[in-house]
Parts: structure tokens; C-alpha cells; sequence
């Protein structure tokens, strides 16, 4: 089968790349462009733990077609923290113990960034809705939120 | 190792809260799980699974696979070793079926291509001819007369004659005469209940990178809770040397249990042998829910007599326990648990392990327990509303205390279900008004916790500063631990010990991360390592200082003379004597290597409120306590993070997970949207109290926390639904159906 | 001489017997007496136990020391997850 080239913007860098047609966005940022920070936890888009941002939007990058970034800015966990300071995000999920295993913490902190981004004021109401996405099998998402509430909290005396 | 080792309140980095070593690795997306590796020159692999239930394997055809020239090679159950026996062949026929494919999902054959994509077309271009057989998959069905047979011979000699060939397993224990006690209550509630198959439901599915050679040697990388067993398996499987095998674990994205089973690295050699090049594995989420080993269903009788003032005359139970299509449904666990937290003079429990066309069931936190609970708790909630009295009251009554005979044989030791009792009753949750159309339930649940197979080394640093390996996959947090119990030990600060899981070929054997063993028995460990290294630098003060290695003590980092008489040095910090330590007697190393056998047992109480509507038959879940004896706490942050967890599974279980089987014997939901388990939405938060009784096995009063929440959420959940609706359900999982359907019986009969 | 308490599930094995007394100083001892003078529970003893001593349950360490007043429990092997 013929490959597609695609050129696209990922974290802020250029990035090219040959795909299958087949081939998720998700299959080529881990298999093509090595970054593994989003992870397969379902191949269909009920878990989460791949969500990533294109052109702004949450999505399940398991569900988009590697051929689909092309001309697309993208925003995956790896892109997060600016140089060597953590997003607030990040601080507070380790302070508060906000993952055990860590495997859906990428997508739970890129899903809680764009909420973040959208909606500087959630209730906890809204944060458990925003997340209902996301699957955490560890924690029982209670210091998930609170880390969640109290980051917004935060930026909000920030800003 | 007196547990008078550290008074309450002497502790210095123990209790605190600091944040995990590896904390940044995980929120930055790199650290790295067992998907996230690559070798060059690597192959992909995908597996062929039988998609019948019960079928005998009549041809395996790869020709049209192999014509393709993406694909490097194939296996079947032909490349694995022969002549295996006894437990050894049953992983061996689970990991790749012989002559019969034993349940929907059983591995047949696997390729080994370029792509994913490459070997996932192949995999589609393997031509298996089945005959299929008649098949089985329900626990009370695959004992009665007329069940086809999974396997002749499978039974151990514990099964009494005249039961069915798919009863493997039977167990039987108690004390007193039951008949006597029922004689005694002023009311006996006999009942049946049935729990089905569960996931544990890791975000993470399986996946290695292995590499096998012709000469034998290799190198496997994985997701697991245990390497070391995985490098045992994996030589016996492909018939090497266990040492021949380096088995270093991935960072490890939950297990709950599941991860303790072998699936794919023995497959992914396989096909690195045939192939002399790296292959990796990577499970597909329905492989997982169709393919690893979900919890065993359940069918269970009990019957218990109360007097009207509370106090419990007599308990049975009859537990049937389906384990999939090999021996092993944890029945005795079941049976075992049932009624632990109680001190009953006339008890008796009875278990049965029996096979059906499903997958192996595996390990799922507290195996085995949780579905005891739920039908143990649920009569004694039942009894307890019928004579009109308070539940949290009758457990207190009848609960097990130290010396108490258990019910399944010795006296306990220091053990806290009373104080777990008394902090619920206190809690403010327990005395809330409960709101209009709200049931309050209650709980409690038992687990045995485990030590096992345990080593560890610490090797201090020029500079100061201590690495610690373990052998033990830190599955939630445990590095946290291990570096405070060094730190407290050494008297360093936290932040100048590194924790680091080291792979087999760096330390003796590590039993898996199971049994809630971790902070326990890696703890243990650590700590007594760290005095091995403590006595070390002590030899070195003292040679220093030309006196008598017994005239020297350690003190919050320092080497110290220990009094008048030994002479008067300036204290020597621990930085001060590594500095040297290669001039003056080599590299400082603390060893530990020993099977700690004091876990200690470990006990809990759940409340919740839910709410049940009874248009759609939904229940939600209001507010929810756990409250949980920890022995010691050493990161409270992640002892809770452990009882929300549990918490969290067990409501999933009590209220929408299961494993539905179609007529035909094929799983009907093996995905995420279709097997749901609770998102952040279903919650509330949910709130924790830390019991501290000391367990007097461990030198700080550690018990394990990992596993014993998931006992009481399954009742708890329950009796609140009865409150609530006015109905108890006695089957699990309790989804708006089954609530619904119980509500219409109950008003129309 | 040292009690040893079966679960009732091996009673049948044991020649009806609940309790068994044998000659031994550790669990490694007293686990091949059993098997010796009880030949029917020894694919039991061989396919694993624990014991519990004094109320602890000893899962692996055939070293642990058993003494005449010791309370002594055979229990099925402890597994976790």
C-alpha cells in the first residue's frame, strides 16, 4: 500500500512523515516520531489515555488518521512543560499523589490543560464531567480532582 | 526486629508526605511502560486466538501468511518445550493451546512481521480448521451431570468421589457444629448469591520486547508485577536456563493482580528464536479482556443464625468458584475470608474450583474475597434490619480480636477490625442525617496479606548519598516508601536515596508484586539493608578511631562513640566515611535476602450512601468511607491513594462490571465502552480514616493496605441499595436491569 | 511432640483425624513427618501449604521453629494480588 506524506507542526516543532493509511495519529507519534508519551489503552477512543490536542482541540488521537495532522498543530504530554519548569498541572499532580501507576496520566493532563484553558472556574461537577473520558483505574480519580480544583484555583489568583 | 524498634513519634521521614522520586518521569510523559521501547532491526508480533470456546485444533495452515513478504515467522505450540508437567504445562497450554483451544480468545499461533499492521493482516491469514466441541462457561452449569468435560484427570485428590470432572479443587474447614448454633438463634437467614467475572482493568494492556538467541541467551522487557517470575516461566517455556534470561520490568501502568500471570513474553522468544531478531508484543485491549485472566465468577449458599440481641450463633457458607479452563479459582481464599472478621464458636465453610470454557482466571486484589463479602455481609446486613438492630454495633459485638480462634483455624494475633469499628462509628459519615430516597451501607472485609521471596541491596555513594534496588515492580508509588524507610533508617535526607526496580540479573529472586507485600516485605527489607550498611560504617568509624566496632552507634546520620568509656571522637557523618570507604575497606553495600513471614492480616470497614432511581434502576453512589487498619503508614498520601483505589473497583464491580457470554461461548463485551468501568463522573470523593495497630512482623508495624479495600465495597453497596429501594440484590454486578427487574418482582410478585 | 491442626477438608486424608501429632522442631520437620506417617496428605503437603504458628501464618520458611506448646494450623497456601 502507498504511504502518504505528511507534514505537520507537533509541540511546536515541524515534523514530516510517511504513513499507512491506516495508521492512527496515535500509531505515529509512538511508532513514527517516538514520542511515547501518549499511551494505547484501548484503540477506541473509551480510555483516553492517547488524548492529545490538534489545532486546540481535545481528542483521542487513537481515533484520528495519521494523514489527518497534515498542516495541524499538535500538542501531546511531551509538550506540556515550558523548558525545565513544570506545568502547574504537573507540579500538582505529583504533590498530591494525583497518579499511582501514571499510565493515564498524559491524557488526564492534556485533558485537564484544555479544560483548564476553556473553563479557568469548573466546578468540581465540571472537572468530573470534562474527565469522564479519561480512565483512571488506580486512584479512584478523588486526588485527580482535588489536584485538578486546587491548579485552577491557582492560576486563577495568578492571572 | 522488635517492633520497639521506633516508638509513635520518633519517626522522622516516616508518616511524611514527600513527593514520589519518579513523579516527573510520569507527568512529562516519560517514563517508560512496557509500549514504549523499541530495538533495531525489531519485529512486530500479533497472535491468532480461537475464536470458539471450546474447539478441538485440527490444522494450522500458514502458507498464505507466510507468502507475504512482511512476515518473518510463525509459531505454534510445536516451538515451545516438550514434556512438561503439572502447573509449568498449564501456563504452557495457556499461553499457546496444544490440542483444544479451551475458551474464546486462546492463543493458537503467532507471527512475527515488519509492521504492526504486517502482522496484524497475517495474523488474519493463518488458516486454523476447528471441530468445535460442545462448550461451557456458567459455574452451577459446568458442575452439573451433563457438562462437557474441559479436561479429563484435571482434579486434584481433595475432590470427594461422584462430582464432575470439571470440579477440580475442594476445600473444607471450620469449627463447632453449626447445627447446634443455627438451634441456638432466635433467627437463621439462609440465601444464594452469584457474582460474575470481573476485570481487573488496567489502562495498560500487556506488552514486551524480547530477544531471544540460538545459543540461548536472552533479554526480555515487559509490563509485569513480577520479573523474576516471568524469567522463571519464560526459561521453561522455550527451554533455556533461567539465569540465560535477563528479565528487567517496564514501568508498569496498574496491575491489580492480572500482571502476576505470564501471557505473551514467552511467545515474543518464540518468535525472536525463529527469527534472530528483537520481536515485540503488544496486547490489544479486547486481547486483554478476552485473553489475560479476569476474577473467577461465583455462586455461593449461606446461612448464619443471629440472637435478637446481635450476637452470631452459627455461619456456613458453600462457595463455587469458576476458574476458567485450568485449576486454580481461589475457593479456599473465598472460603477462607468468609467469615474472618468474626469470632464465631460454630462455623463452616465449604469450596469448590471448577473449570470452564473462559480464560484463567488470575489474581484481582484480595482474591477471592470480595465476592465472600458481599454474600457474608449482605445476610448479616439482612439479619440485622429484620431483628432491628444497628450493623455497626453487631460487627462490633461479634468481631474477631487478638486470640480470638479464626474461622478458618488459628488464633489471631494483634489485629484491628475493632478499631476499625469504632473510628467508623465515630465518623461523622455514620451519624449524617441520611437524606429522603439515600440507604446507608455497611461493611466489613478481610485479606491475609503476604510476605514472600525478598532481596534487596543498598550501595552507598562516594558523595554520600544511597541507591536502593528492589526486585519488586513499584506498582503505586512504592519507591516513595522504600526511600523514607532508608532515609529514616540512614539518616539522610529523603531526596539523597534513589530507588531504582533492578532487573534479574542484579539481585536474588523477588516473589511478584502481590499479596500487598511491597511496603511490607521490600520495606522490611530496606530497612534492614540499611542496617547491614549502618554496621558497615559503623566498622569503619570505629577503625578510624581504633576502638571496638561495638563502642560505636549510629544517630540520625552520624557515627557516634557510644559513650564516655568508648573515647571521645567528633561524630562522623555518613558523607564523611563513604568519602574514603575505597582506602578504607571497599565499597559500603547493605544486603538483605530472606522470605519475611509476618504480614499480618489486615481488616476493614466501608460506609456508603446511595441513592437508587427507580425509573431507570441507576445507582449512584453519594458518599463513601473507607476506613482501613495500615499497621504503620509510611506514605499516608498513597495509603490512601490505596483504599480510594479499591474503594473505586469495588463500587465498579458492585455496580456495572461483568463478563457476558453469548450462547455461543464468546465474550460479548470485550472493550471499555461495552465492560465500563467507573469514571470520575460515577464517583463522589472518598474520604479515608488510617487505623494504625502494629503489626508486630514488621519492624515499623507495616501491614500491607494494597488489597483488603476491595473487600467490603461489594456488600457495603449492596445493603446500602436495600435501604435505598427497599430491595436486596443478590446478584452481581447490581446494573439498572437487574435493579429494575428486582423491583418489578417486588411489586408484582 | 507437637500438634498439628488440619483443615477438615483433609481429615478424609488423614485417617479421619482432625489433629495429627508428630515428632518435629521446625515447619520442615513437622511437614515431612506428615507426609511420612500420613502418606494420603502428602500431594498436598508437596503441592503447598502454609502454617500458621502461634496465629502467624508462615507461607514459605520451612526453618521456622515449632515448639510442643505451639499452636499449629495447616492452611492453604497464601497467594495475593
Amino acid at each position: 500500500m502507498s504511504m502518504i506524506h505528511v507534514s505537520t507542526t507537533i509541540n511546536g516543532d515541524e515534523a514530516e512523515f510517511l504513513c499507512d493509511p491506516r495508521e492512527t495519529l496515535l500509531d505515529v507519534l509512538r511508532d513514527k516520531l517516538a514520542l511515547t508519551g501518549a499511551k494505547e489503552g484501548c484503540g477506541t477512543g473509551d480510555c483516553g489515555a492517547c488524548s492529545v490536542t490538534v489545532d486546540g482541540r481535545l481528542v483521542c488521537s487513537c481515533l484520528v488518521l495519521g494523514a489527518e495532522a497534515q498542516g495541524k498543530s499538535i500538542t501531546t504530554v511531551e509538550g506540556i512543560a515550558e523548558g525545565e519548569s513544570l506545568h502547574p498541572l504537573q507540579e500538582k499532580f505529583i504533590e498530591y499523589a494525583a497518579l499511582q501507576c501514571g499510565i493515564c496520566t498524559p491524557g488526564i493532563l492534556v485533558a485537564t490543560k484544555a479544560l483548564l484553558e476553556k473553563n479557568p472556574d469548573p466546578t468540581e461537577t465540571e472537572v468530573r464531567y470534562w474527565l469522564a473520558g479519561n480512565l483512571c483505574r488506580c486512584t479512584g480519580y478523588d486526588k485527580i480532582i482535588r489536584a485538578v480544583m486546587d491548579t485552577a484555583a491557582d492560576l486563577r489568583k495568578a492571572s | 526486629m522488635a517492633l520497639d524498634d521506633k516508638k509513635n513519634g520518633e519517626f522522622k521521614v516516616v508518616g511524611t508526605r514527600p513527593n514520589r522520586p519518579d513523579g516527573v518521569d510520569k507527568v512529562t510523559g516519560r517514563a517508560r511502560f512496557g509500549a514504549d521501547v523499541s530495538a533495531p532491526g525489531m519485529l512486530h508480533a500479533a497472535i491468532v486466538r480461537s475464536p470458539h470456546a471450546h474447539a478441538k485444533i485440527l490444522k494450522i495452515d500458514t502458507s498464505r501468511a507466510m507468502a507475504s513478504k512482511d512476515v518473518k515467522a510463525v509459531v505454534t505450540r510445536a516451538d515451545f518445550a516438550e514434556g512438561l508437567e503439572g502447573d509449568d504445562l498449564n501456563v504452557l497450554e495457556n499461553v499457546m493451546a496444544g490440542e483444544k483451544a479451551l475458551y474464546d480468545g486462546h492463543a493458537v499461533a503467532a507471527v512475527a512481521a515488519t509492521s504492526p499492521l504486517a502482522a496484524r493482516d497475517a495474523a488474519k491469514l493463518i488458516d486454523v480448521t476447528y471441530e468445535i466441541l460442545p462448550h461451557v462457561t456458567d459455574v452451577d452449569k459446568a458442575m452439573a451431570k451433563d457438562a462437557p468435560v474441559i479436561r479429563e484427570g484435571a482434579a486434584d485428590k481433595s475432590v470427594p468421589p461422584g462430582l464432575h470432572p470439571n470440579v477440580v479443587r475442594y476445600h473444607e474447614s471450620g469449627h463447632g457444629d453449626v447445627e447446634e448454633g443455627f438451634a441456638q438463634a432466635d433467627l437463621v437467614i439462609e440465601d444464594s448469591f452469584v457474582t460474575e467475572a470481573a476485570h481487573q482493568g488496567y489502562i495498560e494492556p500487556h506488552a514486551c520486547l524480547a530477544q531471544l538467541d540460538a545459543d540461548g541467551k536472552g533479554e526480555v522487557w515487559c509490563c509485569t508485577q513480577g520479573h523474576f517470575n516471568v524469567q522463571k516461566i519464560c526459561a521453561k517455556l522455550v527451554g533455556t536456563d533461567a539465569s540465560q534470561i535477563r528479565v528487567t520490568a517496564s514501568e508498569i501502568g496498574g496491575g491489580f493482580g492480572g500482571k502476576t500471570a505470564v501471557f505473551i513474553e514467552p511467545v515474543a522468544l518464540a518468535l525472536s528464536r525463529k527469527t534472530n531478531r528483537p520481536v515485540k508484543l503488544v496486547m490489544s485491549r479486547a486481547e486483554v479482556f478476552r485473553a489475560t485472566g479476569p476474577t473467577a465468577s461465583t455462586s455461593m449458599d449461606i446461612k448464619i443464625g443471629m440472637t435478637s440481641d446481635g450476637k452470631i450463633t452459627a455461619g456456613q457458607g458453600t462457595f463455587r468458584l469458576q476458574g476458567g479452563a485450568f485449576p486454580g479459582a481461589p475457593m479456599e481464599f473465598t472460603a477462607m475470608c468468609a467469615f474472618a472478621p468474626y469470632n464465631l464458636e460454630n462455623v463452616f465453610q465449604v469450596g469448590y474450583d471448577v473449570m470452564s470454557n473462559r480464560p484463567k482466571q488470575a489474581a484481582y486484589r484480595a482474591p477471592g474475597s470480595p465476592m465472600a463479602a458481599f454474600a457474608v455481609e449482605s445476610v448479616i446486613d439482612e439479619l440485622c434490619s429484620q431483628l432491628g438492630l444497628d450493623p455497626i454495633e453487631v460487627r462490633l459485638m461479634n468481631a474477631s480480636k487478638e486470640g480470638t480462634k479464626a474461622s478458618y483455624g488459628p488464633r489471631f494475633d494483634r489485629i484491628g477490625l475493632v478499631e476499625t469499628l469504632e473510628a467508623a462509628k465515630a465518623h461523622p459519615h455514620y451519624s449524617a442525617p441520611l437524606a429522603e430516597g439515600l440507604g446507608r451501607g455497611v461493611s466489613c472485609g478481610f485479606w491475609f496479606n503476604h510476605g514472600g521471596e525478598t532481596a534487596v541491596t543498598l550501595a552507598l555513594s562516594e558523595d554520600g548519598t544511597a541507591a536502593l534496588s528492589v526486585g519488586t515492580p513499584d506498582i503505586g508509588g512504592s519507591r516513595a516508601s522504600m526511600c523514607q524507610m532508608v532515609a529514616e533508617e540512614l539518616g539522610i535526607p529523603y531526596e539523597k536515596i534513589r530507588t531504582t526496580v533492578a532487573d534479574t540479573a542484579t539481585l536474588g529472586y523477588n516473589e511478584v508484586s502481590h499479596g500487598s507485600r511491597v511496603t511490607y516485605a521490600s520495606g522490611l527489607a530496606a530497612i534492614n539493608a540499611s542496617r547491614d550498611a549502618v554496621e558497615k560504617l559503623c566498622g569503619r568509624a570505629a577503625a578510624k578511631w581504633g576502638i571496638d566496632p561495638e563502642a560505636v552507634y549510629w544517630d540520625s546520620g552520624y557515627a557516634k562513640p557510644s559513650g564516655p568509656n568508648a573515647g571521645d571522637f567528633e561524630p562522623l557523618a555518613l558523607a564523611d566515611i563513604t568519602k574514603n570507604m575505597g582506602a578504607t575497606g571497599g565499597p559500603i553495600v547493605g544486603h538483605f535476602e530472606a522470605t519475611p513471614e509476618g504480614a499480618g492480616v489486615s481488616f476493614a470497614t466501608h460506609i456508603v450512601d446511595a441513592r437508587v432511581d427507580k425509573e431507570t434502576g441507576k445507582t449512584s453512589v453519594e458518599r463513601y468511607t473507607v476506613v482501613q487498619d495500615a499497621g504503620k503508614a509510611i506514605h499516608p498520601t498513597y495509603v490512601e491513594g490505596q483504599y480510594q483505589g479499591g474503594a473505586a473497583q469495588g463500587i465498579g464491580w458492585a455496580l456495572n462490571e461483568e463478563y457476558i457470554y453469548g450462547e455461543d461461548g464468546r465474550l460479548q463485551n470485550a472493550n471499555f465502552l461495552d465492560y465500563r468501568i467507573p469514571v470520575a463522573s460515577d464517583l463522589p470523593m472518598i474520604d479515608t480514616v488510617i487505623v494504625e495497630v502494629p503489626n508486630p512482623g514488621h519492624p515499623y508495624g507495616v501491614r500491607g493496605v494494597g488489597e483488603t479495600s476491595i473487600c467490603p465495597p461489594l456488600a457495603a453497596i449492596a445493603n446500602a441499595v436495600s435501604g435505598a429501594a427497599g430491595v436486596r440484590l443478590k446478584q452481581l454486578p447490581m446494573s439498572p436491569p437487574r435493579i429494575l427487574e428486582a423491583l418489578d418482582v417486588q411489586a408484582n410478585g | 511432640m507437637v500438634e498439628v491442626n488440619l483443615w477438615s477438608g483433609l481429615r478424609t486424608h488423614a485417617g479421619g483425624n482432625l489433629k495429627v501429632d508428630v515428632e518435629a522442631t521446625n515447619i520442615g520437620e513437622m511437614l515431612a513427618q506428615l507426609a511420612q506417617t500420613h502418606p494420603g496428605l502428602a500431594p498436598f503437603i508437596e503441592a503447598g501449604v502454609s502454617v500458621a504458628v502461634d496465629g502467624r501464618i508462615i507461607a514459605n520458611d520451612l526453618t521456622e521453629p515449632i515448639y510442643p506448646d505451639t499452636e499449629i494450623y495447616l492452611i492453604q497456601q497464601l497467594k495475593g494480588g
